[in-house]
């Protein structure tokens, strides 16, 4: 398994860079914002706010990089998918993650150019991407500028609503990423994927 | 015959006549038990009956009281309307016109600010159903007024409040020490008394009587913006121009919202537990100047602004001080659920354990596949 595939192009590496360490610094400080505490504080409330907020702006940025990268480049066409047999696409890669990996089976669908993620990434990818990420920078930016949420939506107060919506898609954001570091060790060894997305080849 | 006929009846049926008297007292048994239901029935009927025909009377008898009482309502105001009327004839209106000793000119001049009673307001205050002359010397009668008058003491809350047991839940007292101790009355000395906040002729209890936390922050904030973002007003008790407030509040993120959302008195007073509204206003070096006391889970919010609701009505599972929530506004840190911080931790556990189970049992068998 010498080949190597030049998968991950210049951009869209800064990009992940970027968004990787923006990730980190947006979840330390939303969490130290929900759970804050006057006796343990790890940030202080306003520092954690401040930098909260600077990076929020820097990701919804990266975000439209990433969306227009996308749309220019292949690298969008990962992300489609033929419903047809999908769901018995998906379960074949369930089955190999919770059997089939400690027989030692090799992935149903290893990557090859026309592939970069198996159904399972596809699907997570693409509820992360289109539709967590969208939704906790769009109320982020809300909350930036709470003049602009509507006041009540059916009885409910929109600025509960949005908040309530940006804590639960940054909450399933933060599982994802863990979910994702986990995943990133299936590689040929369990370092190659993160080497890959240094250099841009996949081993 | 009939005895005859009797005992055959009784044979048909198998009983003796010991049994056929013991069937007897069953029998009226049995219907003295239908005589009282029937007895129960008419009992209850007639309960319902009375009630029926008690509840327009009573209806009308609530309805006369109520009316009653509002008449009686309508007789103190009109009562005392008469007797203030005189006074609000000028005072009552934003101008008065004033005649020449002959009375051959008039005069008609803008009446101060200062001392223009809004009439509407006052019918509606607590303070309704005082004379003017209650507290105002019954000299103003005439007119125009003495001008030494301005000079005799005007009482304050605790002239009339202090002590009395009746308004032992206001706390008069303490309120009256801690305005001693505010920096307004350290930085105004004898110009500042309570009616410089708290006008006597509109007062109302709005912190206990209102549940609207939208309208009780504009209300109390007006008190503050009277002087505060008013250069005439607060050249009254300073040589310095009013502070911009808006820039010095510039550290504050999201300003406008917070100003629409909490009070002032919220920073710039000290929380008293035994006190709805604290009433020591702090110089400005010593107001709250952080975010925690507020956006954190033991908010201070809630034993300032939220405290008479949060006493109203607790609850531990379900949002964090949800008190803060009626007030549709959210407070980032202070409104957690309960059962949602549950399940994150719960879906945050599950997955660093299933991460953890998996890793393992890979690194495991690879081992084992590799010594096959």
């Amino acid at each position: 398994m010498s080949t190597k595939l030049y998968l991950y192009p210049g951009w869209l590496r800064i990009w992940h860079f970027i968004n990787a360490i923006l990730c980190l610094a947006l979840i330390i400080t939303g969490l130290n914002m929900q759970y804050s505490d006057p006796n343990t504080a790890f940030i202080s409330f306003a520092t954690a706010v401040k930098v909260h907020n600077i990076s929020g702006t820097i990701f919804v940025f990266n975000y439209v990089l990433f969306f227009i990268g996308n749309i220019v480049t292949v690298n969008g066409k990962f992300y489609w998918r033929e419903w047809k047999g999908f769901f018995q696409q998906m379960m074949a890669q369930a089955k190999y993650y919770l059997f089939g990996t400690f027989k030692g089976e090799h992935t149903p669908f290893p990557v090859n150019e026309n592939r970069k993620f198996n159904p399972l990434q596809k699907i997570a990818y693409v509820a992360i991407m289109y539709f967590f990420l969208p939704l906790v920078l769009l109320s982020g930016v809300a909350m930036m500028y709470p003049e602009i949420i509507i006041p009540e939506l059916s009885g409910m107060s929109g600025m509960w609503l949005t908040n309530l919506a940006h804590i639960i898609s940054g909450f399933i954001i933060s599982i994802f990423l863990l979910v994702h570091l986990y995943f990133c060790t299936f590689g040929t060894t369990a370092t190659s994927n993160f080497k890959s997305m240094v250099t841009g080849y996949h081993e | 015959m009939k005895e005859n006929r009797r005992f055959k009846i009784f044979e048909i049926f198998k009983i003796t006549k010991k049994d056929a008297f013991s069937f007897k007292h069953e029998k009226k048994k049995i219907m003295s038990k239908k005589n009282s239901k029937s007895k129960f029935h008419i009992v209850f009927y007639a309960i319902v009956i009375t009630l029926v025909l008690l509840i327009p009377f009573s209806m009308s008898h609530s309805t006369e009281s109520s009316e009653n009482k509002k008449k009686k309502e309508e007789k103190e105001e009109v009562v005392h309307h008469g007797e203030n009327s005189n006074c609000f004839k000028c005072h009552g209106k934003h101008k008065y016109t004033m005649l020449s000793s002959d009375s051959s000119q008039s005069i008609t001049r803008l009446m101060p600010s200062e001392y223009f009673i809004d009439t509407v307001a006052y019918y509606k205050g607590t303070h309704k159903s005082f004379k003017c002359s209650d507290c105002h010397s019954e000299e103003y009668a005439t007119t125009p007024h003495n001008g030494d008058l301005r000079f005799e003491p005007i009482p304050s809350c605790i002239d009339c409040h202090g002590g009395d047991p009746e308004y032992e839940k206001y706390r008069f007292e303490q309120i009256e020490e801690q305005v001693q101790k505010s920096v307004h009355i350290k930085g105004c000395s004898d110009q500042f008394s309570c009616w410089r906040c708290h006008d006597a002729h509109s007062y109302k209890s709005t912190a206990r009587e209102n549940l609207n936390i939208k309208e009780l922050i504009a209300y109390d904030n007006g008190m503050c913006l009277k002087c505060h973002a008013s250069s005439v007003d607060y050249m009254l008790f300073s040589e310095n121009e009013t502070p911009n407030l808006i820039k010095k509040h510039d550290w504050l993120p999201n300003q406008a919202n917070h100003f629409k959302n909490v009070r002032c008195i919220e920073c710039h007073t000290p929380i008293v537990d035994s006190m709805l509204v604290g009433h020591n206003i702090m110089p400005k070096e010593k107001a709250v100047k952080g975010c925690v006391e507020c956006h954190s889970s033991d908010s201070r919010l809630m034993h300032t602004l939220y405290k008479f609701q949060a006493k109203e009505r607790r609850n531990e599972q379900g949002f964090f001080n949800g008190a803060i929530l009626s007030g549709d506004s959210y407070v980032i840190g202070a409104n957690r659920n309960y059962f949602l911080n549950v399940a994150s931790i719960a879906i945050f556990a599950l997955v660093v354990i299933g991460i953890l189970i998996h890793g393992i049992l890979r690194i495991i068998l690879k081992k084992k596949n590799n010594v096959n």
